[in-house]
């Protein structure tokens, strides 16, 4: 707690400060204050990274003896091997890259048909609005407020009726269907922030529904696009309670073996595997947030601001 | 041996396409010494030419038992999947989705072999039979540090008794009496184990099995109320969440015990301390040697193909084979569900548990006797007492209030 | 465009030219129906199912031998349950503040023409790319007293220093403060950020001009102006919070103490699956959606009851 008193007494000092060009001069107490703030927080932030990172590179007995946040003496690449191809899971010792494509064969697709119905559904509550369209809109946002597991069961059933129970094309749905309450209100957001003008004069053209869509509103929406992509890859890449309930062993995510690398009750706990582990699972989400960040603050500068 | 000519008989005369049929098994043994004894399983059944598909899920029953009901009643069932025995499946059989074995244990003679009878009849509704047992655990046992009392000149407790009497001494040394883990249901198995140490079994029955509520309300349990109530104070300090964890503690001898099941002993193996030098098991805490019978069992849901119906009731002959139940309990440090066959290599402990189950000292499990209801209940109402400065008194009354609702 | 009258059209079958209207729209009514769909069958659907069969006595599976009221009944006796609620609501209040709060000022700082921001951003969001159970892996040991920061303060000389507040059932729902607030906070600055690059620049030199200072500014114009980006975050945070489930069992898996750091969705999942009462699972769901309801009503009444959107 004590870092965020700092923070707010310190920020509103930053905050009478000019809000402008930059000032000439780099070393004013303005900017140390206001760097210093800014790196203290990012300790907070990055001091999680840097123990996984630095525990995974460690062997056991350093492990054991040592401080969690002091560098390897002996840097190992041991724990990460282990992680990736030789951890068990019951009677299957290969580690994490059993898990590998099937994550990515169950991402690739439930993003995608996420955001095609999400943007769609945006879209024509915007601009396409029908008497009720935000009944089943406000109804969406409370389905966002309602947690997973309470929805288990129905679902299940659902499913079964619907005969895709156990089946990828389930959980695609099941993850579209999850996906799409923040997805819809992002999309809804971004599409109101495209001046009214241009659909009007597309539809003085005769432009219809899809057309509109995927001549004006698709090629203008990149940035929103880029935020949804980074929140699907991360909920659907870290799920592992839909993965594991509505699929078989064959198509298990990673995160089921990430869950049993991490969960195994009983033995010595291998805490730089788990570590490793856990790295390797969060590597692309990471990745697309890496090399994404840029254009998610500006789609959700357009999806958010204007409502 | 001549059994498992038997099954391999009636795998033949079942298996006649004789192509291998797949089967994916379920279960939560991921641990080192729990998945080498589902090794064991999977290579029986595939070196009978058929082919075990694992399915393990890491996290234990509270993890895996969603999933697995999920799949089962979603219409995608696996072909056999890990429950307690018990009541846990219970539903799942009224309902019809589970497959009958009856005609599985009547050629293989499971009601002469299976020991003890309780174990099948935990199996078996509207006089069938629905499942196969493959091994026992009992919780009600006391694990003691030897060093912890040598460093302090004392002898070993041999009993709970001893074991409390000797709890100041150890406090003042500055080591923890009592290890005792977070989760709840670490909590409810101590208090269990005590149930039956302290009131006796005649008023265990009378709760348990004939469901008598006065007794339960009774003089007898209020003695072990107070008893727990006793022993949490011994446990005050033990900062830890998991089972093994604590176990730890008292293998490191920062801990005088633990009142743990039989499966503690598997960490003491892998830290090799000897049963009896470094440490001391005392089954029933000493007092009532007697154990109860919980384990694992298998259930085959209903698939609606013949070649994998078959396949199934191969794979429940096997479980159940004498060659079967040697290999996979000695791994797994469980008992045998069966009393004619041979465990010399058994360790100590488990030599212990085995002479009280050919002793005849044996109760039904928790499981068996309470519903999954029943005992989460117990559970979140025994973690509470145990973690903090509840009166015995009112404890006792919301566990009778807990067992009413099982009625 | 003519919605409302459209709509209307839609629902008086009989009127003039039905079918002409219909086939006008009846793409945007298609790429729609995903939408109705879920919110129907699955958000409302799914809604009043467990409603109804929260009126029985289910077990295992889902059968409708009614019970009446008893399942609240017990429910409402259930210490573990009010202790949740009580828990939940400390956690949820705690979280929303902090997480609104440091997330503006975050974002208020990075909006400094600062350099490196890129850096500064990337480092700030990186956790929501983490799920919760790593997260609360990653917490527990950071906080675990022998080796994590309580040690390595000690082992420096300080032996009394104490900061152990997962074993600590008055401490224990600050420590999933800190690992919440870790992974979410950074988000919600990006949201916060790109509120405030969407204001015009105008705005600033007209403030400027009037000599307002600027923390006035951000209080009185800003703020005001940044109604849905607060919205927003208030949507996903609060909505984050109802369902808070996982990092609990990571962290402290409901403990110490037994109940301190139980949530609401703890409960139901127990009940539903380990305790195989569905009927007591479906009780408690019941009121967890309740409680979103008397939330969301509200808000819905301010947000679509008032304008009519052309």
């Amino acid at each position: 707690m004590a870092d965020v008193s700092v923070v707010s007494s310190a920020s509103s000092a930053a905050m009478t400060g000019p809000r402008g060009a930059k000032p000439k001069r780099a070393m004013n107490p303005r900017n140390i204050m206001l760097y210093g703030i800014l790196i203290v927080v990012c300790v907070y932030y990055l001091l999680p990274l840097w123990v996984m990172v630095m525990t995974s590179l460690k062997g056991m007995p350093e492990v054991r003896l040592g401080n969690i946040f002091s560098p390897p003496v002996e840097i190992t690449f041991q724990p990460w091997v282990k992680a990736w191809s030789e951890a068990c899971t019951g009677l299957n010792c290969d580690g994490l890259s059993r898990g590998f494509w099937n994550s990515v064969m169950i991402t690739v697709p439930s993003v995608i048909v996420s955001i095609a119905i999400a943007s769609v559904n945006g879209y024509a509550l915007i601009n396409w609005k029908f008497k009720g369209s935000d009944i089943f809109f406000t109804i969406l946002i409370f389905g966002s407020f309602i947690p997973y597991q309470i929805m288990l069961y129905p679902i299940v059933i659902l499913l079964r009726e619907a005969g895709i129970y156990g089946t990828l094309w389930g959980l695609i749905v099941v993850h579209t269907i999850f996906g799409m309450p923040i997805l819809t209100l992002l999309f809804r957001n971004y599409f109101s922030s495209i001046p009214e003008e241009l659909f009007k004069a597309a539809r003085v053209d005769g432009a219809g529904f899809w057309g509109i869509y995927f001549r004006i509103m698709l090629p203008m929406s990149l940035p929103i696009f880029v935020v949804a992509l980074i929140l699907q890859v991360t909920g659907i890449w870290n799920d592992f309670l839909f993965g594991v309930v509505f699929t078989k062993p064959d198509i298990y995510p990673m995160t089921v073996q990430l869950n049993n690398i991490v969960n195994s009750v009983q033995g010595v706990k291998e805490y730089n595997v788990n570590m490793a582990a856990t790295v390797l699972t969060g590597l692309v989400p990471l990745i697309v947030y890496f090399v994404s960040g840029k254009l998610f603050v500006r789609g959700i500068a357009a999806g958010a601001v204007k409502g | 041996m001549k059994l498992s000519k038997m099954t391999a008989l009636l795998a033949m005369s079942v298996a006649m396409p004789a192509a291998a049929t797949e089967l994916e098994v379920t279960h939560w043994w991921t641990s080192g010494g729990e998945a080498a004894a589902v090794a064991e399983l999977a290579k029986a059944f595939d070196a009978s030419g058929d082919k075990w598909v694992d399915g393990a899920i890491a996290g234990g029953g509270g993890t895996a038992r969603p999933i697995m009901i999920s799949r089962i009643t979603g219409g995608d069932p696996m072909g056999a999947t890990q429950f307690n025995h018990g009541q846990q499946a219970l539903e799942l059989v009224e309902a019809g989705l589970m497959l009958d074995l009856t005609d599985v244990a009547e050629a293989n003679n499971w009601k002469e072999v299976v020991y003890p009878p309780s174990l099948l009849d935990a199996c078996t509704v509207d006089g069938k039979i629905f499942c196969a047992p493959v091994n026992i655990h009992s919780p009600e046992w006391l694990w003691l540090s030897n060093k912890v009392y040598e460093d302090l000149g004392l002898p070993v407790p041999t009993n709970w008794d001893e074991f409390v009497a000797s709890a100041p001494a150890v406090r003042d040394a500055g080591k923890l009496p009592l290890a005792l883990g977070d989760q709840p249901w670490q909590s409810n198995l101590a208090f269990g184990a005590m149930q039956i140490a302290v009131a006796g079994l005649d008023a265990w029955k009378a709760v348990n099995v004939d469901k008598n509520m006065d007794v339960a309300a009774g003089p007898e349990y209020a003695k072990v109320f107070e008893a727990a109530a006793a022993a949490r104070e011994l446990a005050k300090g033990s900062a830890v969440q998991d089972w093994n964890q604590a176990t730890n503690l008292v293998i490191t001898d920062q801990a005088a015990g633990q009142i743990m099941g039989d499966w503690a002993q598997g960490e003491f193996q892998v830290a090799n301390e000897v049963a009896g030098t470094d440490y001391t098991c005392l089954p029933g805490l000493g007092l009532n040697e007697y154990i109860s019978t919980g384990g694992d069992a298998f259930y085959f849901p209903k698939l609606n193909d013949p070649d994998k119906e078959a396949a199934q009731k191969r794979l429940a002959a096997q479980l159940v084979s004498p060659d079967v139940q040697v290999a996979f309990n000695l791994k797994k440090g469980s008992l045998p569900i069966r009393g004619d066959i041979d465990l010399s290599a058994a360790n100590d402990c488990m030599k212990k548990g085995l002479e009280i189950l050919a002793g005849g000292n044996i109760v039904p499990s928790g499981d068996m006797v309470w519903s999954p209801d029943v005992q989460k209940q117990n559970e979140d109402l025994m973690v509470e007492f145990w973690k903090s400065d509840m009166p015995a008194a009112d404890a006792h009354a919301k566990w009778v209030a807990n067992l009413k609702t099982g009625l | 465009m003519s919605v409302t009258s459209e709509a209307e059209a839609i629902r008086t079958t009989s009127a003039a030219r039905p079918r002409a209207r219909w086939t006008r729209n009846i793409s945007a009514k298609i790429a729609a129906l995903p939408m109705i769909a879920t919110a129907l069958v699955i958000f409302v659907g799914g809604t009043i199912w467990t409603v109804v069969y929260s009126f029985t006595d289910s077990k295992l599976l889902p059968r409708t031998r009614w019970v009446g009221l008893d399942q609240y009944e017990r429910l409402w006796d259930t210490n573990r349950w009010v202790v949740s609620i009580e828990n939940l609501f400390f956690y949820g209040v705690m979280s929303l503040i902090f997480t609104v709060v440091m997330g503006f000022i975050l974002a208020v700082l990075m909006d400094q023409k600062i350099r490196y921001e890129d850096t500064f951003r990337t480092i700030m969001l990186y956790p929501f790319a983490l799920s919760f159970i790593v997260t609360g892996l990653v917490w527990q040991w950071i906080l675990n007293p022998q080796f994590g920061i309580q040690g390595v303060v000690r082992d420096m000389g300080w032996t009394s220093f104490t900061f152990d507040p997962l074993n600590n059932p008055q401490t224990v729902l600050y420590g999933l403060l800190i690992a919440g607030l870790w992974q979410g906070t950074g988000f919600v600055m990006c949201l916060m950020l790109a509120g405030l690059r969407g204001i015009d620049e105008d705005i600033w030199k007209a403030t400027r001009v009037d000599g307002i200072p600027t923390w006035k500014t951000y209080v009185v114009v800003i703020i005001p102006m940044m109604r849905p980006v607060f919205i927003t975050t208030l949507v996903i945070v609060a909505s984050g919070i109802i369902r808070l489930y996982d990092l609990v069992v990571a962290m402290t898996s409901g403990g110490p103490g037994g109940n301190a750091s139980q949530v609401p969705a703890m409960y139901v999942y127990d009940y539903m699956f380990q305790a195989q009462n569905l009927g007591q699972g479906f009780a408690a769901s019941t009121m967890m959606l309740l409680s979103v309801l008397i939330v969301l009503i509200p808000w819905a009444y301010l947000e679509f009851g008032g304008k009519k959107h052309g």
